[in-house]
């Protein structure tokens, strides 16, 4: 399993125990009268459980799955994805933190946080297309 | 990887680059307050990465991963014609469930979205057609 493999797949593992926890935290919220800034973690457990886990999972697999590309292509596709897993867990981690931050104190720096985090994520999707497309070909 | 697993796949990249952009659109609108119409994308948003990026790269992967048929004596991964029409039919869902998403005011909405979604589960159902007889032991024949 190459080495980029492995770190998607053992981050997306982190996000999945992380979902566990920010799904529960949500839950118990109402019931336990924890701070109400914990209610917007419902988009934040949405999210760290698709794009954390589910997504992540698949961009490891598919690292390593998918055709191999040709030799000059390689070096490139290998570059892109590493930004990809950085853009990705930077972009999922900043949400994580400045979400319930933001929606406690609006228009706050955690606003801008979360404008960050759009962007890195946004980032991460096009370069995961871009490492990828040349290797989706047929024989 | 077989030619119709190249644009399921290949489309799915492209719903999941859009996705990811209106995804952006409304998270930064959720911080900053700067672009209010980027909620009228959030239908749109669940429906491409669920459907566009998520199932439609699951569907191309298992046409090319799935075990193949022995059909005398040449291997084969079978009802090839119905993958074609799965792919037209989902695609076509997802832009009309998406377009007329966004028509919120559109008296033609709810039959537009309820059309999309029946072209979906042609798809799905289609798919699966295609992919019973080749979920099997290794080795097995048809």
């Amino acid at each position: 399993m190459p080495t980029l493999t492995r770190w998607y797949l053992k981050s997306a593992l982190v996000w999945l125990a992380a979902a566990g926890i920010v799904g529960a935290a949500a839950a118990l919220s109402p019931l336990l009268r924890l701070p109400p800034v914990l209610t917007a973690l419902r988009p934040v457990y949405v999210h760290v459980l698709m794009v954390g886990w589910v997504t992540q999972l698949i961009f490891g697999i598919a690292h390593w799955m998918f055709p191999k590309p040709d030799a000059a292509r390689a070096e490139r596709g290998e570059r892109l994805g590493w930004l990809t897993w950085l853009t990705v867990n930077a972009g999922l981690a900043l949400r994580v933190l400045a979400e319930p931050v933001a929606a406690g104190h609006p228009g706050g720096a955690a606003a801008w946080f979360l404008a960050l985090s759009a962007v890195l994520q946004l980032l991460a999707g096009w370069l995961f297309v871009a490492a990828t497309w040349p290797r989706v070909r047929s024989r | 990887m077989p030619r119709q697993s190249v644009w399921f796949v290949r489309t799915a990249l492209l719903y999941l680059g859009v996705g990811f952009t209106f995804g952006a659109l409304i998270l930064w609108q959720k911080g900053t307050g700067m672009l209010p119409l980027a909620w009228l994308l959030l239908p749109a948003h669940m429906e491409i990465v669920l459907l566009g990026w998520t199932l439609q790269l699951a569907m191309g992967v298992a046409y090319w991963i799935l075990p193949r048929l022995r059909v005398d004596g040449r291997s084969t991964r079978g009802r090839q014609r119905a993958v074609w029409w799965s792919y037209g039919l989902l695609n076509a869902g997802i832009l009309v469930v998406v377009v007329a998403g966004m028509r919120t005011t559109s008296p033609v909405q709810a039959p537009a979205v309820a059309l999309g979604r029946l072209a979906e589960a042609a798809a799905v159902a289609l798919f699966a057609w295609h992919a019973w007889p080749r979920v099997k032991p290794a080795g097995a024949g048809r």
